[in-house]
């Protein structure tokens, strides 16, 4: 096992590694350079401006000097500067990584705790009423275009009864108690587990229906087993494969592609502070977001083999390194 | 269709639930809602409009622009003139023409940790301003001031090496503390990064406004609180929050659940939006609307050989009418451009040639050119070659989106066609129009301030090329000696009287030449609670918030 994770970590370096050249070279073929866009906030910038700009910031340089520049400067625990928060990458980068991992932590928790009973209750009722009826609420929670979720929530919560903050951070109001500083998490943790829930009961479902199938679920009951114990006892842990799987991609979908659900609520989170890094033409701390979501595609997939292991007694990486 | 959704959303539900109740903050307090979050809080780094307005809270400048657009005083005593003796004519080393320009800053104006402002603080500012390596992003202001003369602690003469009708405007000199930056300056090229705006910018000895800095929390908001140093008018609010939201539906949202107390007009609904919101929400807020210098236009490529024949450019102003959209898409608020000089502008020209929306004009001009009506109602020319060109814009931005959709019929009415081909603004500025790829018509917008010299845009050694690197702002390749000429004169005419008559004629050339189809100022829309007063729009760069100890709170 423990040889399996040093090659699957190897593995996990490279593929870095080589998605910090194709971001980078993404990022520098994209038009323009973060100089234009000072060019085009200030008619006062000159010609000679501009070119004297572009020297210190290194922009006069070929992309691949740049890139290696950063690698070493990388190497070395130096990620850069963020030239659209005039902090050091890892300064701007830490407020929104902690926002973002509480807000994906408790919506997928939320949202696996209220999916994965939902997707079991209703594979063991397929085709009746109840299957319908969470069948139905599954696809509403998959179809709801999250922006117009989050700005439904925001209407009734927020506007109409005022039970709720329209968005920000507690500390942007200056809330201080637990409470009111979880006030400010319910509504866009509320659009992202609606959002959530639905995908994940369907592959529940699925994939437990497919589970209660098998010839081994057919001799467990055979052997007078009750069928709580049967489902969870003997198929959840089964089932539970394929979804452990999509939990593991959803990760790195979820630390980037919060960016709406951030954007309505005014969250400063990972998808906002990507986005923004893009759009700004801020290449260090685009492409260092952009690196950490895909390490944690990486890490969600290494937990979701560990996790392989860990609910099928048939799949043993000490074979394998073997 | 998401503008529909949200219209819909908004008007059943607030009919429903009429009963509403509106902002909640306590009055001492209050919080502005903005869209944008400052990328750096040092003054002269470079320009932002977000930097500005939180600036304009806790920092002030030594000669700003009021709301009547006139330079005024603000840490200096008295605007230095040529008539009061504060300015005087000199030759400068060389032998040119230059000036002496004498300021005495308030008396009583200190840092926020208490360190008196000096001279020091000046001469500090204009070392870092003209030092290449300091980041600094326009340094040309800087490079102009040719020495430094300390009279005192608080007297400084600027020697500057020529004689510009705006010598005493010292607007983008933004004094930097010495005290505290000047250590961090030992190494220029590292001073953008170690600059203590950034790296400490809740030291209160950056600060010289009515309020300090108190808490900044990278993309979402900054909080700002009384200044006990302020030496001026005291402020009415203890604490100023201003909360970036950058999306607008949630700006309202905030608004309207009382997260907000107002939402800023330099960074906040654009004035279709608030007209909306206006219909809806009216009552409760007061709504102003102030009309800018943000200048919407369409470039034209006078490369392309049908556009390079004036008459088919007058006529294309001819066959649209502007005062139309004007009244229909903004509610009137954003008056038609006859030039990108705004009419508030005391140089502005009311002889300048005006394009009222004129069909059979444009017909005329159009058959004379040789575009005749084919049967279809489209235009040709002998070659039957259509009358046909291609229009350009940022996709996603609505209103501009809205406004080709109308300028396309109203020209196809005048037998024009027009294709819409519109890009991401990445695109459209970062290569198309930079680069001058844009066959025909390129809609956008350019930010000036109360007099600007338009040389960067108009002058033609300002025409990018490859040659040059792409330089220069002179998208369209327009060329005319008479305008070259002007724009390097008018800058250096001291003369009111003579620098009008340039203006004039700058404004003549450029609405008979058209380089470019002028179409209307932006405004700015401002939504503020009723119990807030002395909120006085400007309508040019510098913002309100310079003003800030003016806001008081309604009994």
């Amino acid at each position: 096992m423990s040889a399996f994770l040093v090659r699957r970590i190897m593995h996990s370096l490279i593929v870095l590694f080589v998605m910090s050249v194709v971001i980078y070279g993404l990022i520098g073929l994209m038009p323009g350079d973060p100089v234009d866009l000072m060019i085009s906030a200030d008619p006062d910038v000159t010609a000679a401006d501009a070119a004297r700009l572009r020297a210190i910031y290194g922009l006069d340089q070929p992309l691949w000097s740049r890139y290696l520049n950063w690698l070493s400067a990388a190497a070395a625990g130096d990620f850069g500067y963020s030239r659209l928060y005039a902090q050091p990458v890892w300064q701007a980068i830490l407020p929104a990584l902690s926002n973002t991992l509480v807000l994906l932590v408790t919506s997928l928790l939320l949202a696996l705790v209220i999916a994965l009973p939902a997707g079991i209750f209703a594979a063991t009722r397929p085709y009746s009423l109840a299957d319908y009826g969470i069948n139905l609420a599954a696809f509403a929670g998959i179809s709801m275009p999250p922006f117009w979720l989050g700005i439904l929530l925001i209407l009734v919560f927020s506007v109409i009864l005022g039970w709720l903050p329209a968005g920000g951070t507690a500390e942007a109001a200056g809330a201080t108690g637990t409470w009111e500083r979880l006030q400010f998490l319910i509504l866009p943790v509320a659009a992202l587990t609606i959002a959530g829930v639905g995908g994940h009961t369907r592959y529940m479902r699925a994939s437990m229906i497919e589970t209660l199938r098998q010839e081994y679920i057919r001799t467990a009951r055979a052997k007078g087993l009750s069928e709580s114990r049967v489902v969870l006892g003997h198929a959840l842990r089964n089932a539970m494969i394929p979804v452990v799987t999509v939990i593991a991609l959803d990760l790195g979908i979820l630390f980037s592609g919060a960016l709406i659900t951030e954007t309505v609520f005014a969250y400063p989170g990972m998808g906002k502070l990507i986005f923004d890094a893009i759009m700004g033409n801020d290449y260090n701390l685009a492409l260092v977001g952009l690196l950490m979501a895909t390490a944690l595609t990486l890490i969600g997939n290494l937990l979701a083999d560990v996790a392989y292991a860990a609910l099928d007694p048939r799949i043993s990486y000490e074979e394998l390194d073997a | 269709m998401t503008s529909l959704k949200h219209l819909f959303a908004w008007t059943f539900l607030t009919l429903i639930f009429a009963a509403f109740t509106g902002p909640a903050q306590a009055k001492n307090d209050l919080v502005i809602g903005i869209t944008q979050y400052p990328s750096t809080f040092h003054p002269n780094i470079d320009s932002m409009l977000a930097k500005s307005y939180v600036n304009g809270l806790a920092r002030r400048p030594l000669t700003t622009m009021d709301a009547r657009w006139e330079t005024v005083c603000v840490l200096c005593e008295e605007l230095p003139t040529l008539e009061n003796g504060g300015a005087t004519l000199e030759k400068t080393p060389d032998g040119k023409d230059g000036i002496a320009v004498t300021y005495k800053i308030v008396e009583e104006a200190v840092w926020g940790d208490g360190t008196p402002i000096t001279v020091d603080d000046v001469i500090f500012t204009w070392e870092v301003g003209k030092h290449p390596k300091s980041g600094v992003a326009s340094t040309e202001g800087y490079r102009r001031i040719l020495s430094i003369d300390r009279i005192d602690d608080k007297t400084f003469t600027l020697h500057v090496d020529r004689r510009t009708f705006d010598y005493n405007n010292l607007s983008t000199l933004n004094l930097l503390p010495a005290h505290i930056d000047r250590a961090k300056f030992a190494e220029p090229e590292a001073y953008k990064t170690q600059t203590a705006f950034d790296t400490d910018p809740m030291n209160p000895g950056l600060y010289m406004g009515p309020y300090i800095m108190t808490q900044a929390k990278t993309g979402s908001h900054m909080v700002f609180e009384r200044n006990p140093k302020w030496w001026g008018k005291t402020p009415a609010f203890d604490k100023i929050t201003v909360r970036v939201i950058e999306n607008t539906t949630t700006l309202e949202a905030n608004l309207l659940s009382g997260g907000i107390d107002m939402i800023s007009g330099e960074l906040g609904l654009n004035v279709d939006q608030a007209l909306a919101f206006e219909k809806r929400h009216g009552r409760k807020y007061n709504i102003l609307f102030k009309p800018g210098l943000i200048y919407e236009h369409i470039d034209l490529m006078l490369d392309n050989p049908v556009l390079q024949d004036s008459r088919v450019r007058q006529a294309l102003m001819y066959a649209i009418d502007r005062n139309a959209i004007s009244e229909r898409l903004f509610g009137g608020k954003q008056p038609v451009a006859h030039t990108g000089v705004n009419p508030l502008d005391w140089v502005f020209d009311e002889t300048v040639p005006k394009y009222a929306f004129d069909p059979a004009q444009a017909d005329r001009l159009l058959n004379e050119a040789g575009w005749t009506k084919r049967s279809d109602g489209m235009r040709a020319n002998a070659a039957g070659e259509p009358l046909r060109f291609q229009l350009m814009t940022t996709a996603g931005n609505r209103t501009r989106e809205l406004v080709e959709q109308v300028l396309q019929s109203q020209w196809k009415d005048a037998g024009i066609a027009i294709d819409i081909r519109n890009e991401p603004a990445r695109v459209f500025f970062g290569e198309t129009v930079t680069k001058r790829k844009f066959p025909a018509m390129a809609m956008f917008a350019w930010i000036s301030a109360p007099e600007s010299v338009p040389r960067t845009t108009l002058h033609s050694e300002e025409i990018p090329s490859e040659a040059n690197n792409w330089s220069g702002q002179n998208y369209t390749g327009f060329k005319n000696a008479e305008m070259d000429v002007l724009l390097e004169e008018i800058e250096l005419e001291l003369d009111r009287d003579k620098r009008k008559a340039m203006w004039a004629k700058l404004q003549n050339i450029y609405a008979t030449e058209l380089p470019a189809l002028p179409l209307y100022f932006r405004a700015n829309s401002f939504i503020l609670p009723k119990w807030l007063k002395g909120v006085e729009p400007t309508g040019h760069q510098f913002p309100t918030t310079l003003w800030v100890e003016n806001w008081t709170v309604a009994e």
